[in-house]
């Protein structure tokens, strides 16, 4: 089905008055959210854990490459990241990371 | 055609660092109306994953969710409830976040019927809705009578409690009534079912009581199966916490119940002698919830097969099933699937709602058991769509160290307590 793209960076203010998430890069169509979208379930919306798990938000992309890495080659100790890390490439963390890296 | 729309668009952003890896979803809105009407029945944790990230990844799409309780109780934790870890309140949450914040419309009402041609759902009030795309998350129904003599009513004596909620208190009700000495019975059906581990962490956490309020008790568990997951880490646990006080007889040694007998508290498999309990939860064989049924989406088995890397439903076009009801092997029925679900297929239904191209998807399950409550295990995965559907990538996930010290344990028991804030918040937050 395609439509016309009338491509307006809409605030969110102007969506029925319904105040939502900003139309911002972070939401977006891209194979980096896709393979982000599972951290949240354990370091919380937007990376900002409400319990024991270490918070993720804030952190640059480039601190994120690296601890992802170091988690996967187990240089860097863990009970569960270096499970999940595991099941990225190379490519793959760096788009989680670039991704992840703009949430503040 | 779909590659021509996407440049376009890239094109009407602009250069605004818009290009390549971080390209922005775009706001389809024609002139500032919806981008399309999608409506989502169950308000679990497949469904209520979906409706928020549909929301926040394209505002401009109306979404309406359909929920027949006006709270959800979730089955994770349940378990740390029956142990008296937890209160009731602690595992319950609201559609208000939702409602609120989020701009989901939100119905109290159950889904009673679909019509996939008219593309509209009927609700039990008398109202009917339509929709340009359906999510069905409805969860688990059971198959009552696969067992001889355990139905819905037999269920009050004997509680399931595999739907969180008034069946969780009642079964806490049984054990804290149970004289100390008296016997518990689990028993767990065959695979597939929601949550693998569930009833193993189930056997650990009531042990957690029966020890210090009545610990001449004795947990038998009564299996459908020659074995279960974590087992190993569930077997090592339980000999270091609870020496002596469960016992698992799987299939093969007479472990699977065919009939029960509400009157007499017994239950039969289907070779051996029938044994009686003090309390018996009996976790029957299940399905596809109802609503799947009824509307033809669900197969042979009782589940539904879906197209794993959209989840539109293999049946009827422009409707999705995602969850427990889905068939989505190799990934467990799961709280953590379901949400990992719901947002894959959010991001098919704002691609395919605006004409645009869905990257390749990335599922993800962890499954966080208590066997105490400074013990947790954990069994982890990462999926990636395969040319015959959603395949495990080799080498990562799998269970937590056999070797590990008693630090690692009860690091993995709070972070199993932080992954249920952090889920929560993520879902219903
Ligand atoms: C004891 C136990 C422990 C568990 N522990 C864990 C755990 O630690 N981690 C984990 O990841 N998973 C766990 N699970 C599994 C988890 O609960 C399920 O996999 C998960 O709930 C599935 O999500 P769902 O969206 O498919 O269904 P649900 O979460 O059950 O949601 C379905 C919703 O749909 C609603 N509904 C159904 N039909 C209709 C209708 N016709 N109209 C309107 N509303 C309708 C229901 O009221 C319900 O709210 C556990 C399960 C059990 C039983
Ligand atoms: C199953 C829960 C779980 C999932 C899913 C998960 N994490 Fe983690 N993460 C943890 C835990 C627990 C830790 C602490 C280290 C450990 O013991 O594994 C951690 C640690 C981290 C850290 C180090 C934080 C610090 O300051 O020390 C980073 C970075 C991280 N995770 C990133 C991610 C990313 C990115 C994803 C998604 C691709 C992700 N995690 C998915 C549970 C999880």
């Amino acid at each position: 089905m395609q439509r016309p793209i009338h491509t307006l960076i809409i605030t969110a203010a102007t969506l029925a008055g319904v105040v939502i998430y900003p139309a911002t890069a972070d939401e977006a169509l891209n194979r980096g959210a896709i393979l982000s979208a599972s951290c949240a379930s354990c370091h919380g919306p937007e990376g900002r854990s409400p319990g024991a798990i270490p918070a993720i938000a804030g952190k640059t992309a480039e601190d994120l490459r690296v601890m992802l890495e170091d988690f996967r080659s187990g240089k860097r100790r863990s009970t569960v990241m270096g499970r999940h890390a595991k099941g990225y490439s190379d490519e793959e963390i760096q788009l989680i990371a670039t991704h992840l890296g703009k949430q503040k | 055609m779909r590659h021509s729309t996407r440049r376009h668009f890239i094109e009407l952003i602009g250069s605004a660092g818009a290009v390549s890896s971080m390209a922005a979803w775009p706001i389809v809105a024609g002139g500032g109306q919806s981008a399309g009407r999608v409506v989502i029945i169950g308000g679990g944790f497949g469904g209520a994953t979906c409706a928020k990230y549909l929301r926040r990844i394209a505002p401009a799409i109306t979404v309406t969710l359909v929920e027949r309780e006006s709270s959800f109780v979730t089955c994770p934790f349940s378990n740390a409830v029956l142990g008296g870890l937890y209160d009731i309140d602690f595992i319950t949450h609201h559609y208000d976040a939702l409602r609120d914040a989020h701009g989901v419309e939100v119905i109290q009402d159950r889904a009673s019927t679909i019509d996939p041609a008219a593309k509209t759902v009927a609700l039990s009030a008398g109202s009917t809705l339509t929709y340009d795309k359906l999510v069905v998350s409805p969860g688990i129904d059971f198959q009552w009578g696969a067992i001889d003599g355990y139905d819905e009513a037999a269920s009050e004596q004997m509680p399931h409690a595999w739907k969180a909620g008034p069946q969780t208190l009642q079964l806490r009700k049984q054990l804290e009534a149970m004289p100390n000495g008296g016997v518990v019975i689990i028993a767990a059906p065959r695979n597939p079912f929601r949550c693998p581990p569930g009833p193993y962490e189930r056997a650990s956490m009531i042990a957690h009581y029966l020890k210090q309020a009545k610990p001449r008790s004795k947990i038998l568990i009564y299996d459908a199966k020659d074995t279960f997951s974590k087992r190993p880490l569930f077997e090592q646990g339980w000999k270091a916490l609870y020496p002596g006080m469960i016992e698992w007889i799987p299939e093969s040694e007479g472990g699977a119940i065919e009939a029960v007998d509400v009157r007499s508290m017994t239950v039969h498999p289907t070779f051996g002698d029938p044994q009686t309990g003090d309390v018996i939860n009996m976790i029957p064989p299940q399905k596809a919830g109802a609503i799947a049924q009824v509307a033809g989406l669900a197969g042979d088995g009782g589940w539904c097969a879906v197209d794993q890397r959209t989840f539109e439903s293999a049946v009827h076009k422009d409707i999705y099933v995602i969850g427990d009801a889905a068939v989505a092997n190799p990934m467990p029925k799961s709280g953590f699937a379901a949400s990992s679900q719901g947002k894959v297929c959010a991001t098919s239904i704002a691609a395919s709602l605006s004409g645009l191209e869905m990257p390749e998807p990335s599922y993800s399950n962890t499954c966080y058991s208590l066997v105490g409550p400074d013990y947790g295990i954990s069994v982890a995965a990462v999926y990636r769509a395969g040319a015959e559907g959603i395949v495990s990538v080799e080498g990562a996930g799998g269970i937590s160290p056999k070797d590990a010290d008693t630090a690692f344990r009860s690091a993995e028991a709070s972070y199993a307590v932080g992954w249920y804030q952090s889920i929560t918040a993520d879902i219903w937050g």
